[in-house]
C-alpha cells in the first residue's frame, strides 16, 4: 500500500512525463545532475586540474573525447567538474533563497498589517536594482569567489521567492479550511505549516526551476567576468572565457562549455514550463 | 493626470531612499577600511597624519549616520562624490558613458521587437503549425543563450569566417561617425536583442492565444471582418499590453545590466564602467552607478505605468494609485 502523498507525487510525475516540455526538461536536468554528481565525486576520465604539458590543445580523440585546453587539461573532465561546480552553486543558493524568501513571504502574507508593509517595502528595494547589477554589487562587497557567488545569487532570488510565496498565502489564509483549523484550536505555526504552505507550493516549485536556470547562468556569467569561480577550478563560464582568442585554433574549447550552458539552462526552462502546465491547468497550452 | 503622476512619483520615493541606504550599507560592509580598499597595499606606506587627513577628507572620521546623511544630502543635489580612479565627479563620469549604454539598450530593444512581435503573432495565429514550432524552438534557444555566450560565438564566427573583428579599433560615438558607430554597435545590440526577442515572442504569443479565444474576437469574425483586420485591430492592441510591461522591465535591466556585452565588445558604457569600478575598488563610483541605475529603473517603471493608462482605458488613474 502506498501512502496517498506518494501516490499523488507519482501521478504528478506521470503527468509531467506526458507533457512534451516537461519530459525533455526532466531528461536534460537529470542528465545534468548525474554528470554533476559524477564530477563532484571525481569520477571523471582524467582529474579536471591535471595538466598534460605535451598534449596541449589536442583535438577531440579517443583519449580526450572533447580535446584538451591550453594547459593540456582534459575538456570532458573539466566540463564534468564545471557541472559539479555550477550544481553546487545552484543548490546552495536556491536552497538559501527559497528558505529565506518563502519564510519572509509567508510571514508577510500571513501576519499582514505593518509587518507585511515593512517586509515588502524592503523587498521592493532589491527589485529596484537589475539582477546582474545587484549580484555584481554583492560580489564587489564580499570579493570574488564561489561562496560569494552563492550569496549574490541568493540575494537576488530571496525577494522573488518572498513575492511568489506571499501572493497565494493572502488567498489561502481567507479560505474556510483555515478558519476551520483555527476553530478546532490549531496554533498559528501549525496552520501555516500544515494548511497554508502546502497550498502555495505550485508557484514555488515552478519558480525554483526558473531560479536554478538563472543561477546556472549567473554563475557562468560572473565566472566569465572573472568574479565568480576562480581558475584553475573548472567552471563553464571560466572555460568559455578562456576559449576567447584561441577558439580559432581550437574551436572545441568554446563549443563544449557553450553547449553545456545552453543544454543546462534549456533543461531547467523546459522543466519549469512543463511544471507550470501540469500544476496550473489554467495556463495549459498557452506557452 | 498630473495628480496621478505626482502620486506615483511620491510612492517611489521610499524605494529610492531604501536603495540609497542599502547601497551605503553595502559599501560600508567591505572588509577592511575604505582607505585600504582605495589604495590597496600602498595604504601601508601612509603616515598617521596622512591617514587622518585622508579620513577627514572623505568624511570617514564621522559617525556612520552622519556620513550617510552627508552623502545623501550631496546625492540629492547631484553630487555623488569623486571617483578615485577617474579623478572626476562620479556623476560626470557616469553621464559621459551613459549615451553608449542608452543607444545599445534602445537598439537591442528595436531588434527584439522587430523579431519577437511578428513571430509571436504568427505563432499564435497559426497555432500548432510549422511556423509555431519554429518560433517556439527559436524562443527556447534564445532564452537558453545568455549574452556572454552569444557574444563569444558571434565574435568567433565573424573573425573566423568573415575575417572581421567587431571590437577592434577605438569606439566612435554616434554623433562623430554614425555609419561606423552603427557598424560597431549592431553586433552587441543583436547579442542583447536576441534573448530579449525570445521573451518578447513568448509573451506576444501567449497573450495573442489568450485573446484569440475571447468572445469579442468571435463577434468581430462573425460580423464578417477579414481575419487580418481581426488580428490587427482587435487582438493585437490588447496583446501588446503585457509586451509593454516586459519591455519596461527589460529596458530597466538593459540600462544597468549590459555589463557582459560591453565587456566582450569593448564598448565604453555604464556596464564596463561598473565592472572596472568593481575590479579597481572605486567604491564611490560603484555607489553612484547603483543609485543612478536604480533611479532609471524606477523612472522607467513610472513611464510604463503612464503608458498603460494611455493604451488601456480599463486601468484608471485613481485605481492604480
Amino acid at each position: 500500500m502506498q501512502k496517498p502523498r506518494e501516490r499523488a507525487s507519482l501521478k504528478l510525475l506521470g503527468r509531467l512525463l506526458r507533457n512534451r516540455s516537461g519530459a525533455v526538461g526532466l531528461v536534460l536536468v537529470t542528465f545534468y545532475f548525474v554528470v554533476g554528481l559524477l564530477g563532484s565525486v571525481e569520477l571523471t576520465p582524467h582529474p579536471p586540474l591535471e595538466q598534460h604539458p605535451r598534449e596541449r590543445l589536442q583535438a577531440p580523440s579517443a583519449t580526450y573525447i572533447m580535446g584538451t585546453d591550453l594547459f593540456g587539461r582534459d575538456i570532458a573532465s573539466r566540463i564534468m567538474g564545471g557541472a559539479a561546480n555550477s550544481l553546487r552553486v545552484a543548490v546552495f543558493s536556491v536552497t538559501l533563497a527559497t528558505t529565506l524568501g518563502t519564510l519572509l513571504g509567508t510571514l508577510s502574507g500571513y501576519i499582514g498589517g505593518t509587518v507585511d508593509i515593512l517586509i515588502m517595502r524592503v523587498m521592493d528595494v532589491f527589485f529596484a536594482l537589475p539582477a546582474l547589477l545587484l549580484a555584481l554589487v554583492v560580489v564587489s562587497v564580499l570579493g570574488p569567489g564561489i561562496n560569494n557567488t552563492v550569496f549574490a545569487i541568493a540575494t537576488v532570488y530571496t525577494p522573488i521567492f518572498a513575492r511568489v510565496a506571499r501572493g497565494p498565502v493572502l488567498t489561502v489564509k481567507q479560505m474556510e479550511f483555515v478558519l476551520a483549523a483555527r476553530c478546532i484550536g490549531a496554533q498559528d505555526w501549525r496552520i501555516v505549516l500544515r494548511h497554508v504552505l502546502p497550498n502555495t507550493l505550485a508557484p514555488l516549485i515552478v519558480q525554483i526551476s526558473l531560479a536554478l536556470s538563472w543561477s546556472l547562468l549567473t554563475e557562468a556569467g560572473l565566472s566569465f567576468l572573472g568574479l565568480g569561480t576562480q581558475p584553475p577550478m573548472p567552471s563553464w563560464g571560466v572555460m568559455l572565457s578562456e576559449s576567447r582568442g584561441i577558439a580559432e585554433m581550437a574551436p572545441w574549447l568554446m563549443l563544449y562549455p557553450a553547449a553545456a550552458i545552453m543544454l543546462g539552462v534549456l533543461g531547467f526552462n523546459l522543466l519549469g514550463d512543463g511544471m507550470r502546465d501540469v500544476l496550473d491547468p489554467r495556463l495549459r497550452g498557452l506557452r | 493626470m498630473i495628480r496621478y503622476l505626482t502620486q506615483r512619483a511620491i510612492a517611489f520615493l521610499p524605494t529610492l531612499f531604501g536603495v540609497s541606504v542599502l547601497i551605503f550599507l553595502a559599501i560600508r560592509l567591505v572588509p577592511g577600511d575604505a582607505i585600504v580598499a582605495m589604495l590597496g597595499t600602498e595604504a601601508g606606506m601612509l603616515t598617521e597624519t596622512q591617514r587622518a587627513s585622508l579620513e577627514s577628507y572623505f568624511g570617514l572620521d564621522k559617525p556612520p549616520i552622519e556620513q550617510y546623511l552627508v552623502w545623501l544630502g550631496n546625492a540629492v543635489q547631484g553630487n555623488l562624490g569623486l571617483s578615485v580612479r577617474h579623478g572626476a565627479p562620479v556623476l560626470d563620469v557616469i553621464l559621459s558613458r551613459f549615451p553608449v549604454t542608452l543607444q545599445l539598450a534602445l537598439m537591442s530593444l528595436l531588434i527584439a521587437l522587430l523579431i519577437g512581435v511578428p513571430i509571436g503573432i504568427l505563432s499564435a495565429v497559426r497555432h500548432n503549425s510549422f511556423i509555431d514550432l519554429i518560433g517556439r524552438l527559436l524562443a527556447l534557444v534564445g532564452l537558453a543563450t545568455p549574452a556572454f555566450l552569444l557574444g563569444t560565438l558571434i565574435i568567433y564566427v565573424l573573425s573566423v569566417y568573415f575575417r572581421y573583428l567587431p571590437n577592434s579599433g577605438d569606439f566612435v560615438r554616434l554623433t562623430e561617425d554614425p555609419l561606423l558607430n552603427l557598424q560597431q554597435m549592431i553586433f552587441p545590440a543583436f547579442t542583447l536583442g536576441f534573448p530579449f526577442a525570445a521573451s518578447v515572442m513568448r509573451t506576444t504569443r501567449s497573450a495573442m492565444l489568450e485573446i484569440m479565444n475571447q468572445d469579442y474576437i468571435r463577434t468581430a469574425r462573425s460580423k464578417g471582418l477579414h481575419e487580418v483586420n481581426v488580428v490587427r485591430r482587435h487582438a493585437l492592441r490588447n496583446a501588446l499590453i503585457p509586451v509593454i510591461t516586459l519591455v519596461g522591465v527589460e529596458l530597466g535591466y538593459l540600462l544597468g545590466g549590459t555589463v557582459i556585452v560591453e565587456e566582450i565588445f569593448s564598448l565604453p558604457g555604464i556596464g564596463r564602467l561598473v565592472y572596472n569600478a568593481i575590479s579597481q575598488r572605486d567604491y564611490a563610483l560603484v555607489q553612484g552607478i547603483a543609485l543612478f541605475v536604480a533611479f532609471n529603473f524606477i523612472l522607467i517603471n513610472l513611464i510604463v505605468d503612464v503608458i498603460y493608462t494611455m493604451i488601456d482605458p480599463r486601468v484608471s488613474y485613481a485605481k492604480a494609485a
